[in-house]
């Protein structure tokens, strides 16, 4: 790669000159080829055919930027195909804008960008607008990405918090906080770090699959910040329906189980980047988690609770392990280790 | 584990049939408080056994005055402040630590050696440790004073708040009508300082003091043993977590603690003034005491003014009898203890009140 004689990103690579011109044409062109993008238009024209267009973005600043599992590029693009994907639709095509901070590794931004355009490659969807922006050393922290991304939504699909009724079952596709807890230990630096790692991942295939073969799915969300307390929380919220789930049936890796008790979180607040809720008809709660569970990335999906009537204000309710039970409160905003 | 449990219920029922009235039993520890939540365990004992959460979380009983102290050293543009995260959201008069993130000034540690580590990393800052938690994380924070000193480390200071839990216990028993039938004592501060310590407590007050892991079913176990002893009338210490915990304690950590430190009366949230309940460092460590350092004038807030966490602790009051509960001390504004741990009393009745199943 020669994209300048440095080996560091520079101010003028985000100046709309020569360096811009060289940045993208030799180092982001080749890590996500496609015709659209090769135009280097103003925009995109993009065939959508017929049906509800999806239209979502998010802004990626994860440290650290490479972790186990996945990096910041890997996880913008799953990330948006994730939002679109929980959404009902299948994603068309991505937008992504990088924010550089000056003197940030050019080979580091180049294993970014090979990831992201991979991640796409595998999800069959292009990216196919961009821009580069860089910014003064201190400015900014590395690198950020925004992705936007736009689909169609499937045939008959419908979902909405209004579709939720009592007596749904609530499934999620795997075990919950692997991310969060892979990010957490990356940056602390414990030692059982190594042992941890990210679910990173598209759950693009799976929903899919899951809304063409049944047709008890209400309502779908993926459990990033805030995890599945914020998740099943904002659900209750939407749908003025009241949520019982059963610890004993969340599905835990125990290493992360060890790490969030040795720092005092709640798995349960704990990010994920590879994992969707669902709110199903009963009578398709089996089916729906069988189909999951032919697919990898579904291999330990689980009904984990219920909607239920609402006695006071709808409230998410665990029924831990021991019988006990405990309100799920909507996290915070940022989870402190405890130490004290 | 289950089977445990089962048997720790039928001891524990068979207790308040015997009594025929509630047993109050308190837990002094903040992974306890935690535990306890989490699973749930309130819901399953009988409406006749009522569980206080006491003054164990020590970031709650944290003085407001000492983190606005903490704020004010935060604002110095040659200070760093290192702290745990269980500080970083307790609120003092003037805000909270975590206002003062955007300014880069405070750093989350999860130990006293991250800090210190600081302080070598940093040599043109000041870092101040913000040094608080019960007998557990004293010994910690004395070992790195005690290595800054060898080391001549002279740009790192802690500003101690460290607690004693034994104080407490005993100024909450001192409190007339208290309601308090037995303590569930902590399992990790006993690890440090001998199960022992708490004789006093059980000869002098006849309080059962039962020591307990923080599983679930090592908890319900010890609750149990509370109700056993107080239905016979009875008041023992006992540890049910003998597998750490020893009649002695740690002695290396409890030397290291004495070698540093000395307990001073010391100013709880919501409590007030209690004797020799705080540790300061010795005079002869006087160059680490960021107080003496800085030459702060300690202003500790003497009337909580109308506070009941005093009294919601001990099981005298519910939270909305305070006047203060939901007007001036709400989660985001708390004034006293129980509205600064979201697992505290107050504010898990100000989210939810009284919902089914929960007892919070």
């Amino acid at each position: 790669m020669k994209v300048t004689k440095s080996d560091r990103i520079l101010l003028a690579h985000g100046g709309g000159g020569q360096l811009s011109d060289e940045l993208i044409r030799e180092l982001i062109l080749p890590k996500f080829t496609n015709e659209t993008l090769a135009e280097l238009g103003d925009a995109a024209e993009l065939e959508l055919g017929s049906g509800s267009l999806c239209f979502t973005t998010d802004s990626y600043v994860v440290r650290p930027l490479f972790f186990n599992g996945g990096d910041i590029g890997k996880l913008a693009v799953c990330g948006t195909i994730n939002d679109l994907a929980v959404a009902g639709a299948k994603p068309v095509a991505l937008a992504m804008s990088l924010i550089i901070e000056e003197g940030f590794e050019i080979e580091l931004l180049e294993k970014i960008l090979a990831s992201a355009g991979k991640a796409a490659r595998e999800n069959n969807v292009e990216i196919v607008a961009g821009d580069t922006k860089t910014v003064e050393a201190g400015s900014a922290d590395k690198i950020f990405i925004n992705t936007a991304g736009i689909g169609v939504k499937l045939a008959d699909v419908e979902l909405g918090f209004d579709k939720i009724k009592v007596g749904d079952r609530v499934i999620i596709n795997g075990t919950i906080g692997d991310h969060g807890m892979t990010i957490i230990s990356q940056r602390e630096g414990i030692e059982f770090e190594s042992q941890l790692k990210s679910d990173c991942a598209s759950v693009l295939e799976l929903t899919c699959h899951l809304l063409e073969n049944t047709d008890g799915v209400k309502f779908m969300r993926d459990p990033t910040r805030g995890g599945l307390a914020a998740t099943l929380n904002e659900i209750s919220r939407g749908s003025g329906v009241s949520i019982e789930i059963r610890e004993a049936q969340i599905p835990i890796n125990p290493t992360v189980q060890v790490a969030a008790d040795m720092l005092g979180f709640d798995v349960v607040t704990i990010a994920n980047e590879g994992k969707f809720v669902a709110v199903v008809s009963p009578e398709s709660a089996e089916q729906s988690v069988n189909i999951c569970r032919k697919y990898p990335l579904g291999k330990e999906a689980a009904i984990i609770g219920e909607m239920v009537e609402v006695r006071d204000i709808p409230l998410v309710e665990l029924i831990t392990k021991i019988g006990g039970r405990r309100i799920v409160q909507m996290p915070y905003g940022r989870e402190l280790p405890r130490i004290c | 584990m289950l089977d445990r449990i089962y048997k720790a219920q039928k001891v524990i029922d068979s207790a308040c049939k015997t009594l025929g009235r509630q047993i109050n039993i308190m837990e002094v520890c903040g992974t306890h408080t935690v535990s306890i939540f989490r699973n749930g365990i309130r819901s399953i004992l009988p409406d006749k056994v009522k569980l206080l959460s006491g003054p164990g979380c020590p970031v709650c009983v944290t003085d407001q005055s000492y983190i606005d102290t903490v704020l004010q050293l935060a604002d110095r543009d040659d200070v760093l402040i290192a702290t745990y995260g269980d500080m970083v959201r307790v609120p003092g008069r003037s805000g909270s630590l975590e206002t003062k993130q955007p300014g880069g000034s405070v750093k989350v540690v999860l130990s006293s050696d991250d800090a210190l580590q600081l302080a070598k990393d940093n040599g043109d800052k000041t870092i101040v440790f913000v040094a608080v938690g019960f007998e557990t994380t004293a010994p910690a924070t004395a070992v790195v004073v005690k290595q800054a000193a060898e080391e001549n480390i002279e740009n790192f200071c802690i500003l101690s708040e460290h607690k004693l839990v034994v104080p407490a216990m005993r100024a909450l028993l001192s409190e007339k009508n208290h309601n308090i039938d037995g303590f569930l004592c902590p399992g990790h501060v006993t690890v440090i300082i001998g199960y022992r310590r708490y004789l006093e407590i059980v000869e002098q007050f006849a309080r059962p003091c039962v020591v307990a892991g923080f599983e679930p079913a090592q908890i319900i176990e010890g609750l149990a043993e509370v109700c056993r002893q107080v239905a016979a009338g009875k008041a023992e210490l006992k540890s049910i977590y003998s597998a750490v915990v020893t009649e002695e304690g740690n002695r290396t950590a409890q030397e290291v603690i004495d070698e540093c430190f000395e307990p001073v009366d010391g100013y709880w949230r919501g409590l007030g003034k209690i004797e020799k309940s705080t540790l300061r460092l010795r005079d002869k460590y006087n160059r680490f005491d960021a107080l003496k350092r800085f030459e702060i004038t300690e202003r500790p807030d003497e009337d909580t003014t109308d506070c009941r966490c005093g009294e919601v602790l001990c099981g005298l009051i519910e939270p909305p009898e305070c006047s203060l509960f939901s007007g001036s001390c709400r989660p985001q504004t708390p004034v006293g203890p129980c509205m600064v741990s979201s697992e505290g009393a107050c504010a898990a009745w100000f989210k939810y009140g009284r919902v089914r199943g929960s007892k919070q």
